[in-house]
């Protein structure tokens, strides 16, 4: 057994152990940090893929942003996981049949030898001085620029139904008015009052 | 290698639809509401724009470009100029009904436009990635379109519905996707398409990913039983967005399923023959079927959808290329049809009330002669009764079905048809022999009634342009 087979079969165990916690664990904060890990462990296999620069961009997004976010909102909304949970033993035996089926058809079809070793060759290995990195951006910038145009709208829709959808204007929500408070003058603000001295009171 | 830059001469109605939302989305934060209107007039000049654009580069030719990712072929530029006109008719259409509610806002053209640019790239895919990629913006649109009444509960769970079955049949069609790249070692569809010839229909991960493939279609396209989403979009949102979403998005949906099926799975009709007649079977006898029951006018309009969409099915499994014209002259009729009666709905809604039960359109024919008659011809051209188009369009289907032998399948189509005659006819009872419930006059703007008017009457009015238009689908499918 090589270094690499053995690094495969550590990060996938790791994997798959991960993945199985997100879903069995109870409290959610636990189950967010078991993703991160399952995350981790995905992009190292990537990485043994000679996908490195995938395998930093799962890090960084995944991990880095989108986690991170995730763990503010768990911890910031109260979920009543009791809730969540009360209809499980109901849809439980609809959805392990279901499962099942699915995983055996899938175990049919990928166990038929059509994606076994012998019908997918190893490819060639690549150059001194390959950059995967360099070799994506390339190709987005060339050949997939217009798929890449069209991501980019969709991440334009997203945001503008993202602010359309949320975006209240309320009568009476404070602003600040930076224009109206520089144009400000002493005498809208300050009023002199003239008024009679007062006497001492006798008593 | 070296990169040709990529000839952008075909794209240039997507980019400039594309750069105008952009232009709107801007220029919509500078208007005040008493100027809403010229967010509005723009979109509908887009629209215009775009359909002279595409017109001026109508060619015969086939042309591929940005590394064979987009095909500008006949049957595009006919679908495009078909969306054009149906988006820009559901703007006219939803002016009046959004300024009473509050929805005419700037985000309402805006996303409605990149929902046309979704739209048109779906047309124009000739590449899985493509393809997704249009569906997801089209699809992302929609979603923003429903939730677009958010103060109604029905339009957040209707949005929510959609949201999540949409995901659901994004992934089946990304892992259907994903078995026909892992066998053929491509996404370009025409590439798939030498690929499938070489393996052969036996190929079992074939069948698998196509099998995946033809239930995210028929989830996109609402047909039973992935149809659970329609009557409840279709009823929770509000009737301009139902509108939008039953006319343009059911031609780019009917695209994709011709440019995956036709364009790259043809060899193995022979396999999903079988799963479109399932589909299509049973779209045509539950859909049919429990519209009868319903008593809301959208929702029975949702059910008829899915009736529709199982008669498109049909024409595509006849696997003829006379199906495929028949489908596609079926879809462009539908799409018509369907924007006339939501049109009507509409148009009988005023400042709080919703004309959305069968009830409201009780006597319409003593408050208003002219609406009533141009429902009628709605009513008539959907359930397929001469001399309306819609006779033609199912009869047309029904034809490509005989000829390649499936007759017991054409009974039972046009058994249920007639069945589904009984909603369509029961709406024209309602119209001239009962007594109306209200004498509120209708009233709509006059760019509407005009338009209505238009839409209803070519239903019969096109006959004479009949042949042209069926010959303008044979061309668009021979030129595939």
């Amino acid at each position: 057994m090589t270094f690499e087979l053995l690094t495969f079969f550590f990060f996938s165990a790791v994997l798959v152990f991960a993945s199985a916690m997100v879903i069995t664990i109870r409290n959610p904060v636990k189950a967010a940090l078991f993703l991160v890990l399952a995350f981790f462990s995905a992009a190292c296999l990537w990485v043994l893929l000679e996908a490195e620069f995938l395998g930093i961009v799962l890090i960084l997004v995944y991990v880095g942003a989108v986690m991170v976010l995730f763990l503010f909102v768990v911890m910031m909304l109260d979920v009543n996981l009791a809730r969540m949970r009360e209809g499980f033993g109901e849809y439980l035996p609809m959805g392990a049949i279901v499962a099942i089926l699915m995983v055996a058809e899938m175990a049919i079809v990928l166990g038929s030898g059509e994606f076994s070793l012998a019908n997918m060759p190893q490819p060639a290995g690549h150059p001194e001085g390959y950059s995967n990195t360099k070799e994506l951006g390339r190709l987005i910038y060339t050949v997939y620029v217009y798929p890449f145009e069209i991501a980019a709208l969709i991440l334009l829709v997203a945001i503008v139904a993202a602010i359309a959808l949320t975006l209240r204007k309320r009568p009476n929500t404070k602003h600040q008015n930076t224009a109206q408070q520089i144009q400000v003058k002493r005498s809208d603000r300050v009023r002199l009052v003239k008024m009679p001295s007062e006497k001492k009171p006798e008593n | 290698m070296n990169f040709v830059a990529p000839d952008i001469s075909p794209v240039i109605p997507e980019i400039f639809v594309l750069s105008m939302a952009c232009l709107i989305l801007v220029a919509d934060l500078y208007l005040s509401d008493r100027f809403r209107i010229v967010s509005f007039l723009l979109a509908v000049g887009t629209l215009l724009g775009a359909a002279f654009l595409t017109l001026s580069d109508m060619g015969a030719e086939r042309v591929y470009t940005f590394s064979n990712m987009f095909v500008d072929d006949t049957l595009s530029d006919v679908l495009k100029l078909a969306i054009y006109a149906l988006v820009f008719v559901v703007f006219v259409y939803s002016r009046r009904y959004t300024q009473d509610r509050g929805l005419f806002r700037g985000e309402y053209f805006v996303i409605g436009l990149f929902g046309t640019v979704g739209m048109m790239v779906m047309v124009s895919a000739s590449h899985l990635l493509t393809l997704y990629l249009g569906l997801e913006l089209l699809a992302l649109s929609l979603y923003t379109m429903v939730a677009f009444q958010r103060d109604s509960a029905t339009a957040t769970e209707a949005a929510m519905k959609y949201f999540v079955l949409g995901a659901m049949a994004s992934g089946m069609l990304l892992y259907g996707m994903s078995m026909l790249y892992g066998v053929t070692g491509s996404l370009e569809i025409a590439v798939i398409k030498a690929r499938v010839a070489e393996l052969g229909v036996d190929n079992l991960i074939l069948v698998f990913g196509l099998v995946f493939v033809v239930v995210g279609l028929a989830f996109k396209l609402g047909a039973v039983p992935f149809h659970m989403w329609v009557p409840d979009v279709y009823h929770g949102a509000a009737t301009s967005t139902t509108l939008y979403i039953s006319t343009a998005p059911k031609l780019a949906g009917f695209a994709i399923l011709i440019r995956l099926l036709i364009g790259g799975l043809e060899d193995l009709s022979a396999v999903w023959q079988d799963m479109l007649i399932i589909l299509a079977v049973l779209s045509i006898g539950i859909g049919n079927l429990i519209a009868i029951a319903q008593t809301n006018i959208k929702r029975m309009l949702a059910y008829s959808t899915i009736a529709h969409m199982g008669f498109l099915l049909l024409g595509i499994l006849s696997a003829t290329p006379n199906g495929y014209s028949s489908a596609l002259f079926y879809a462009l009729v539908y799409a018509f049809m369907s924007l006339g009666g939501f049109g009507m709905i509409l148009m009988l809604s005023r400042k709080g009330f919703e004309a959305e039960n069968l009830d409201d359109f009780k006597g319409l024919n003593q408050r208003s002669p002219w609406h009533a008659f141009l429902m009628l011809i709605l009513m008539f051209s959907m359930a397929g009764i001469p001399p309306t188009v819609g006779f033609y369009a199912k009869f047309g289907v029904i034809q490509s079905l005989i000829d390649v032998g499936l007759v017991w399948l054409a009974v039972v189509a046009v058994l249920f048809a007639v069945i589904g005659a009984f909603y369509y006819l029961r709406i024209i009872k309602l119209m001239y022999f009962d007594d109306p419930e209200t004498d509120a006059p209708v009233q709509a703007t006059v760019d509407m009634q005009v338009l209505l008017s238009v839409n209803a009457w070519a239903l019969i009015l096109v006959m004479p342009w009949l042949g042209s238009i069926i010959d303008l689908c044979r061309r668009a499918i021979a030129g595939l």
